[in-house]
């Protein structure tokens, strides 16, 4: 699928398949493509080439009304002159379903997302998270053949945040839906998916599942974007080892032929206090974290490190030496 | 709180300002409660017989109806017309379209007494002089740019984010203009309603060439003047004072102002 407005190329021959009951996440920094994505499917924005197709059946040419899917908008986008229920039986009452059938499933939906005895309220008397379940009921009341989220956390404050991602990821379990979750937060995509796609200026850099796409990334963006990372790159001089620029080697895993530029990728929070392979270095700036310290090492060759340590015993100080291991089997070649 | 002399000094033009244009009220209510039978400041006694004058004369109850239903068929042809060209001229993208924006204002631009001027040279071919109907085409013609400003100014606030949700959850566009975009411009549509009514109901100008032997309140009260001067007009003033005051404290309430627009 290909979308571009003027001469920005918004989607790049981007192509995504969601399995039944799946939550994929398009993860992505802003202006990535990803929003442009959502509203393709949503037919709020026409591709250029390309389709999108639900349960098998095209439905690129279909206006959206037609489309069978809910969508919780970033500001939630709910109708401020009517009620929460007559927000929740919005889209039952555009499928004309009956009177009494549209009462048992606004009432259903609202239990489902913890709001009975809201009803009668309108949407501007609900805090921010109660807002945010209005919208997601009202989005799977009609039984929609996809949900899409998007970025639907972004005004809440950080616990609030959490508790909703949970509960979104409880009903999509529970109620089997086929979704997919836009963020530019990775800790969230980690949270909530069963697979992420990572997008940059208009391409999808990986799709994979959270732990390959945090252990194993596909390359520099991914590695960068998701998680803290320390990446070098380097070549392949022998079978498992590889040799930067300035001379230092390192002791890896990898399929990887010699001669070959690899990139490599180490996790901060990997780091023992030996291992196979060694460096030592002096802490330029040292954070502590609660759970853990946070250090900056400036080690020999150049070689500047981000290290996670267990906040055990003192913190170590700028200025002080310290030596830090890391084994193959922790190290990701790309 | 000590204030500064320019304070001092704003406050003092505020007040005399206010105080110009309250003193026609300040005149006009005394006489029209005047014991005397002619125009006299202050009255020399109180009375309600100027109010009995108005209200026993179908004359002038004939033209209040009058200008009640125009102002009223104005209203709604205003917003019939009015409503569909916001719409096109802030969301649609066509050839032209800016000079149309231009062109919807000019009923304000051009001086009253030259389109009344023009009108009635077409209106007298068209045989609709005299006519009620035929004032309320003139008069939608001149409160139109006040509907276009006032749903203008709301459409371009509009969130349309409510109506892809809307299109999204399967409503037609019909449904969702019907269910979700004119719900929410109601304001809009009191205040472009009410203002319509108010321009025509006071409107004066056209109604002199057009209404002929159909008088408009206006136009009964300037021919009164012309004719016999009696405190009458003051009686008839303080009424339509009041019920354009009414009208006005209708917007205030469910409508929503063009300064709303700034926000």
């Amino acid at each position: 699928m290909a979308k571009r407005f003027g001469d920005v190329v918004a989607l790049d021959h981007v192509s995504l398949q969601v399995a039944q009951g799946e939550l994929l996440t398009i993860l992505g920094p802003s202006g990535s493509g990803k929003t442009t994505l959502l509203k393709v499917v949503a037919g709020f924005e026409t591709p250029d080439g390309g389709t999108v197709k639900v349960g098998g059946i095209e439905i690129t040419a279909l206006p959206p009304a037609r489309r069978d899917i809910g969508m919780v908008f970033q500001n939630y986008a709910l109708f401020p002159h009517l009620s929460v229920a007559a927000n929740v039986a919005f889209p039952l009452e555009m499928r004309n379903v009956g009177r009494s059938e549209i009462d048992t499933r606004v009432a259903q939906a609202l239990a489902m997302v913890e709001l009975k005895g809201y009803e009668a309220r309108l949407p501007r008397q609900l805090s921010g998270g109660q807002q945010q379940r209005v919208a997601l009921a009202r989005a799977i009341v009609f039984n929609p053949r996809l949900l899409l989220l998007d970025e639907p956390f972004g005004a809440l404050d950080r616990k609030l945040r959490e508790t909703m991602q949970l509960e979104v990821r409880r009903l999509q379990r529970r109620l089997g839906l086929t979704t997919v979750f836009i963020t530019h937060d990775q800790e969230e995509a980690l949270v909530l998916s069963d697979r992420i796609a990572v997008m940059n200026k208009g391409t999808i850099q990986q799709v994979a599942t959270t732990t390959e796409i945090y252990e194993r990334p596909a390359n520099d963006f991914v590695a960068d974007f998701v998680g803290e990372s320390n990446i070098f790159h380097g070549t392949m001089s022998a079978p498992g080892t590889v040799t930067f620029d300035g001379g230092r080697t390192l002791q890896v895993r990898s399929e990887k032929p010699a001669g070959a530029k690899v990139g490599v990728l180490m996790r901060p929070e990997r780091f023992a206090p030996s291992g196979a392979n060694v460096f030592t270095g002096e802490v330029v700036e040292s954070v502590y974290l609660g759970t853990s310290f946070k250090l900056r090492l400036a080690c020999e060759g150049g070689l500047e490190l981000l290290v996670r340590q267990p906040a055990r015993g003192p913190m170590p100080a700028a200025g002080a030496r310290v030596t830090v291991g890391i084994d193959p089997e922790s190290i990701h070649v790309f | 709180m000590k204030t500064s002399p320019s304070r001092r000094l704003l406050v003092v033009a505020c007040g005399l300002i206010y105080f110009f244009l309250m003193l026609p009220l300040l005149v006009v209510f005394p006489i029209s409660l005047s014991s005397a039978p002619y125009m006299q400041f202050p009255p020399p006694g109180l009375s309600w017989q100027w109010y009995e004058r108005y209200l026993d004369d179908p004359q002038w109850i004939d033209a209040t109806w009058r200008s009640l239903y125009i102002g009223g068929a104005t209203a709604v042809l205003a917003l019939a017309l009015g409503v569909p060209l916001a719409f096109a001229l802030v969301r649609g993208k066509f050839f032209g379209r800016i000079l149309i924006d231009r062109l919807a204002l000019a009923p304000v631009i051009v001086p009253t007494i030259i389109l009344s001027v023009a009108v009635y040279g077409l209106f007298a071919k068209l045989k609709l002089i005299g006519m009620w109907y035929g004032l309320v085409i003139a008069h939608t013609v001149l409160a139109l740019p006040f509907v276009v400003l006032v749903i203008g100014a709301g459409l371009r606030d509009f969130d349309r984010s409510l109506e892809q949700a809307a299109e999204g959850l399967g409503a037609s566009r019909w449904r969702t203009l019907a269910r979700i975009t004119l719900p929410l411009l109601r304001p809009s549509l009191v205040s472009a309603g009410l203002l319509a009514f108010i321009s025509s109901f006071d409107e004066v100008v056209v109604a002199l060439f057009m209404a002929g032997a159909n008088m408009t309140l206006p136009k009964k009260m300037f021919d009164n003047i012309m004719m016999e001067i009696d405190p009458t007009i003051a009686a008839v003033s303080v009424m339509q004072i009041l019920l354009v005051s009414i009208v006005l404290v209708l917007i205030g309430r469910f409508g929503r102002g063009l300064k709303d627009s700034a926000r």
